[in-house]
């Protein structure tokens, strides 16, 4: 049986040191530039007759226009309208990358953290900074609840501090736990069914339904990923 | 297709187009804003997040507290005190995701928040 982590290998396919840094093309970002690729050919052609009554490809390509714009509108309003072209990059880089690492002998990169992380990480250090430019000072009112004894204090702002610096963390480790367990899932499955001679057929029916659930799950965490973000940036913008 | 004479106007289609959102809004009795509910429903998810919130608490509270006693050089007091904070900050994630509260920061507005819709 095949181990089920190999497909999480990266390899360097144009080895390549510069100043003694690694920075090698390998699969991983071989994937990530068939995905921007993709997203590029896919919405500049798909809207290039920019027909009124849209045709398949330009409808396809409006609903996730729509969709991540009614996102922003409903958790950001009208304010983070002119995050949209960042906030649409993520869920399109984030959702080719799953749906892409879904197909037989390619890469889900994905499926590493330090990918996750570095999204994440920009998104944590550009939401701050907004944070900052818009409310000054006062942005760091958001730690202390009202209300609360000025006692507490020492317990509550490092404990809400901690949970906020966490949120990259949590973000970055949700989509690379969900894509990781969803594949290794997969890769076991298969094994099985190769296993098991006739009765394979038992493993290959679940393995069908695990697939569809993978494509749902490649969908939500997108999804998850690019909502929290809108949340995040909502934060940082009203503060409430 | 539509006569040139005829072609719609934008204003009208907008106030149209409004008023059509107003009552639908109505209709199915919702307001979309703060609409971020609702998702995680399925039960693996759920569990992946409390399991994963609960985590990354602790481990970023361990984290800062680490670093700090390596800046402050009081090794190795500080982290002892925030791996407790980290997990302070934990529960009260999981309590957040349990109680179904959004994601925003601060509890406190949270559960307020929470309790008025």
């Amino acid at each position: 049986m095949a181990n089920p982590v190999e497909q999480f290998q990266i390899e360097p396919l144009v080895p390549l040191h510069i100043g003694g840094v690694n920075v090698s093309f390998t699969n991983s970002a071989l994937l990530m530039v068939i995905s921007v690729a993709l997203v590029t050919a896919f919405l500049t052609l798909s809207v290039r007759g920019r027909a009124l009554v849209p045709g398949r490809w330009q409808s396809t390509a409006e609903v996730f226009y729509e969709f991540v714009a009614n996102m922003i509108r409903d958790n950001v309003g009208s304010e983070g309208r002119k995050y949209f072209p960042f906030i649409f990059t993520l869920f399109m880089f984030v959702l080719f990358g799953n749906l892409l690492g879904l197909i037989p002998y390619s890469f889900t990169y994905t499926s590493h953290i330090i990918v996750n992380f570095g999204i994440a990480a920009t998104v944590f250090v550009g939401v701050t900074i907004i944070g900052f430019m818009r409310h000054g000072t006062h942005f760091l009112r958001m730690f202390f609840p009202h209300g609360a004894p000025i006692l507490t204090a020492p317990i509550l702002v490092p404990i809400e501090l901690i949970s906020y610096f966490s949120r990259p963390f949590s973000l970055a480790v949700r989509l690379f736990a969900n894509m990781t367990v969803g594949h290794i899932m997969l890769k076991v499955m298969g094994g099985f069914v190769v296993a098991l001679g006739v009765l394979g057929i038992l493993p290959f029916a679940f393995l069908s339904a695990i697939t569809v659930l993978e494509f749902g799950i490649a969908l939500l965490q997108a999804y998850v990923f690019t909502i929290l973000c809108c949340i995040y940036l909502n934060d940082a913008i009203h503060m409430h | 297709m539509t006569d040139e004479s005829k072609k719609p106007n934008l204003d009208d289609l907008q106030s149209r187009l409004d008023a059509a959102r107003a009552r639908e809004a109505q209709e199915t009795g919702r307001d979309r804003k703060h609409g971020s509910g609702g998702r995680n429903n399925n039960g693996m998810g759920l569990g992946f997040r409390i399991a994963i919130e609960l985590v990354v608490n602790i481990v970023v509270g361990t984290g800062i507290g680490y670093l700090l006693d390596r800046w402050l050089g009081t090794r190795p007091w500080l982290m002892v005190v925030f791996v407790f904070l980290g997990a302070g900050a934990g529960v009260m994630s999981v309590y957040r995701v349990a109680k179904g509260f959004d994601d925003t920061v601060g509890l406190g507005q949270a559960s307020r928040r929470g309790k008025s819709e």
